[in-house]
């Protein structure tokens, strides 16, 4: 009998790895991170610094003495997790608060399922959403992007987001240059449209996700807002401004997509992808909030166990 | 370039050894000829101890039906019938004969390397002699050839596909055997369709072979009869193409349905091994005493590809390239996604091996298993459309019924899953186990 190592097949392996795919997204990341410190400067690098420490040190912490097993930070999922947060928020957000969010994104969003792979909700979401509803006031404060904020006062001046003024039915604020780069109110890495989707490119060049989630909501965005618009300009503003404002680039390119929180077939993730649409359309135009993706992607999140239970994938030699 | 539509992967494509040409071993001093080298009945040992036998001579004949006789590849004197340890560790019955220096071939059988390409056979004779020489199909399922060659009343062939497509990595001896022996190929191939009462055959071969692609083309068209047809389709790269099923489709668009067999659909699928061995049973009354193999690995300096009698231990074979590698980690019987792994290399060679493969640790370690993140990527791969990160849930929960009606019977074991898990999840491992719970739940239904 010989050494060998005996397995059954197969016996190599594609080489991807959890790792690999959290790190793509967030060097997807990165040009939107990038243009967001830009633009808002200091208080966006305090902000999102201390919910990517804060969101690695709950996992660590919760993973170790709670669930008393190997912590995971090697994944880089809390890493990514504390990423998204900290880019959903105002760059003026009070630092403990950014700590409250990571700790109710980390424990409650996701290690109280049991961790990475069992959580049912968007952790990041879970985290702004708490923080939105527990800090309304400081939630929906956006200072206005000024570059030489990074060298100068962490107070700067606020002002309202596109949403905000398209709430009031004032549509004209912006030029379409700011609103494509970014030099606009809103949260800290929501802001330039252009950066986000070089990080759609990137993702989708490196297959760590397919078109149908992303294209699905911001086609079905564009057809709901293009409809409203056609029928009273006045008041609903156009589907390329609802595109380019608020959160929805940053939610369906990089939250939306999360592997663990949405459907796995590509039928369901179209279905998926269209419900965030609709919500979030519905919400802007007739709800109260003036932005809605983040309800959206967390209501279609309790969606997702069902739409896998019932879209299925189609079988090769099925009777 | 046509392929399969559902699925699929694309591991790193490492011919190593598809420059090198076939070279023949000498036979062995000892072969050992185990009476289990097909699917159905084992064959039954029509020799005795003592018996001196002839190279090519049967010395056991088949059992049934769905069965293979078993020939002698070495002349020599039978001594013992008794166990002996498969590559897997099980013992099985086998007949050891003890070889004299020189080959002294079996009546009727003509040694000649001339091409042959005339016959005046009809199909039942045909079928005759690819059965009492012992061919099954030598792509690794191993189903008598003459048992395919009369499929039921109630199924029409049309077509006939030779599976050329090597998908697997690493493997050579199919391409080399395309190379070398073109000739022999198409004319085997002509005679599998006599026997069907066919005019129509394609050669699936994956498009990192267009030499053979392009060789096959030009002798096809020189030896053509006019009559029978053959088409030689390059594929599109894809693994698993070289699944039965998968292949049919990728080059007929035809679905075999679920639970149904290829001639339901109006096809038969040989390997192009088998087509070189019918040529030689039909032509030159030769049975399947050798076959074609690669024997391959990274660090492996004289891989290379070989034509080895049935009986040599493939330890044998092993120390004519140089031994294994100090490296190894793994030897594999067969390629690196369905390959077995072989626990015990003093096991002979039979109709059943195709390849030894030698891997080391860095290429086949198995990373730490972490939880399902859901990316569907296992969905996505699987060529069957089954949803392979379920079924392993569903096995870990024991939970047979619903495995059955998530068609876990359906898997064809390719290994796309556990090679695409980004979490690194056995996903095949809790799977084949599924399998083999729901299978024989079935089984004792009836």
């Amino acid at each position: 009998m010989s050494n060998y190592t005996v397995a059954p097949a197969p016996h190599v392996h594609g080489g991807d790895s959890v790792k690999k795919n959290m790190l793509n997204v967030i060097i997807a990341l990165m040009p939107a991170y990038l243009a967001g410190c830009w633009y808002f400067g200091i208080g966006a690098l305090i902000v999102s610094c201390v919910a990517m420490v804060s969101c690695v040190a709950f996992e660590w912490f919760i993973s170790k003495f709670i669930l008393k097993k190997q912590p995971q930070i090697n994944d880089l999922s809390a890493l990514l997790t504390g990423l998204l947060l900290g880019m959903n928020l105002p760059s003026s957000l009070p630092w403990w608060m950014v700590i409250v969010g990571s700790l109710v994104a980390i424990g409650i969003g996701k290690m109280s399922f049991g961790g990475l792979g069992n959580n049912l909700f968007n952790p990041a979401l879970v985290g702004r959403v708490f923080l939105l509803i527990s800090f309304p006031a400081a939630m929906t404060t956006w200072p206005i992007p000024d570059q030489l904020s990074l060298f100068g006062s962490v107070d700067a001046l606020t002002a309202a987001t596109p949403l905000a003024y398209i709430k009031q039915g004032i549509f004209t604020t912006f030029t379409e240059a700011d609103m494509i780069l970014g030099n606009i109110g809103g949260s800290l890495g929501e802001t330039s449209s252009i950066a986000l989707i070089l990080g759609l490119i990137y993702l989708l060049a490196t297959r760590t996700i397919t078109w149908h989630i992303p294209i699905s909501i911001i086609g079905t965005v564009l057809i709901f807002t293009g409809i409203m618009h056609g029928i009273d300009p006045c008041t609903y503003a156009s589907p390329l401004l609802h595109i380019t404002s608020g959160g929805l680039l940053l939610g369906s390119i990089f939250m939306a997509t999360d592997y663990v929180t949405s459907p796995m077939t590509k039928v369901g993730q179209l279905i998926f992808g269209a419900g965030i649409g609709i919500i979030t359309v519905v919400i802007r135009l007739f709800g109260s909030y003036p932005e809605g993706i983040s309800f959206a992607i967390l209501i279609m999140n309790a969606v997702v166990p069902l739409i896998n239970r019932y879209i299925r994938p189609k079988r090769f030699g099925a009777k | 370039m046509k392929t399969f539509k559902i699925g699929g992967v694309h591991p790193q494509d490492k011919k190593l050894t598809a420059q090198k040409p076939i070279i023949t071993l000498a036979a062995p001093k000892e072969a050992i000829f185990p009476l289990e080298q097909h699917i159905g009945a084992p064959a039954k040992p029509i020799v005795n101890v003592g018996d001196r036998v002839k190279t090519g001579q049967m010395i056991a004949e088949a059992g049934g039906f769905v069965s293979a006789p078993v020939h002698s590849s070495v002349t020599g004197t039978v001594s013992k019938i008794a166990e002996y340890t498969d590559p897997q560790g099980f013992s099985k019955q086998a007949i050891y004969i003890k070889a004299e220096e020189n080959d002294e071939w079996a009546d009727g059988i003509i040694i000649s390397d001339k091409l042959e390409t005339k016959t005046s056979l009809d199909a039942k004779e045909i079928i005759k002699k690819i059965s009492d020489a012992g061919i099954v199909g030598l792509g690794g399922a191993c189903f008598p050839t003459h048992v395919k060659l009369t499929p039921p009343a109630d199924c029409k062939i049309d077509s006939l596909i030779i599976n050329a497509v090597e998908c697997e990595p690493y493997l050579t001896h199919n391409h080399r055997l395309m190379l070398e022996k073109a000739g022999e190929v198409i004319i085997g191939t002509r005679l599998l369709m006599k026997a069907l009462g066919i005019e129509k055959a394609y050669i699936g071969i994956e498009s990192n072979k267009m030499d053979a692609v392009n060789h096959l083309r030009e002798t096809a068209e020189k030896l053509s009869d006019f009559v029978h047809i053959i088409e030689i389709v390059p594929l599109k790269m894809k693994y698993p193409q070289g699944s039965e099923k998968h292949l049919i489709e990728a080059i007929t668009g035809r679905e075999v349905k679920s639970g149904a067999i290829p001639a339901s659909v109006g096809v038969v699928v040989q390997n192009v091994g088998t087509a070189f061995a019918v040529y030689e049973a039909v032509q030159f009354n030769k049975p399947l005493i050798d076959l074609f193999m690669t024997v391959t690995g990274s660090s492996m300096t004289e891989g290379g590809n070989f034509r080895v009698r049935m009986g040599t231990s493939m330890k044998e074979v092993l120390d004519m390239v140089g031994g294994i590698p100090a490296d190894a980690e793994k030897v594999i019987g067969g390629g690196p996604m369905m390959g077995r792994c072989i626990s015990n290399i003093d096991t002979p060679i039979t109709k059943r091996s195709s390849a030894i493969l030698c891997l080391e640790k860095q290429k086949t370690v198995r990373e730490d298993v972490l939880d399902c993140i859901r990316c569907g990527k296992c969905m996505g791969t699987c060529p069957m459309g089954l949803e392979p990160y379920l079924l392993a849930k569903l096995t870990e929960i024991e939970d047979w019924s619903e495995l059955e009606e998530h068609y876990i019977m359906d898997c064809i074991e390719c290994g796309c899953c556990t090679f695409t898990c980004p979490s690194h999840r056995p996903l095949l491992d809790y799977v084949r186990y599924g399998k083999f719970k729901v299978g024989t739940i079935i089984r004792n239904r009836k």
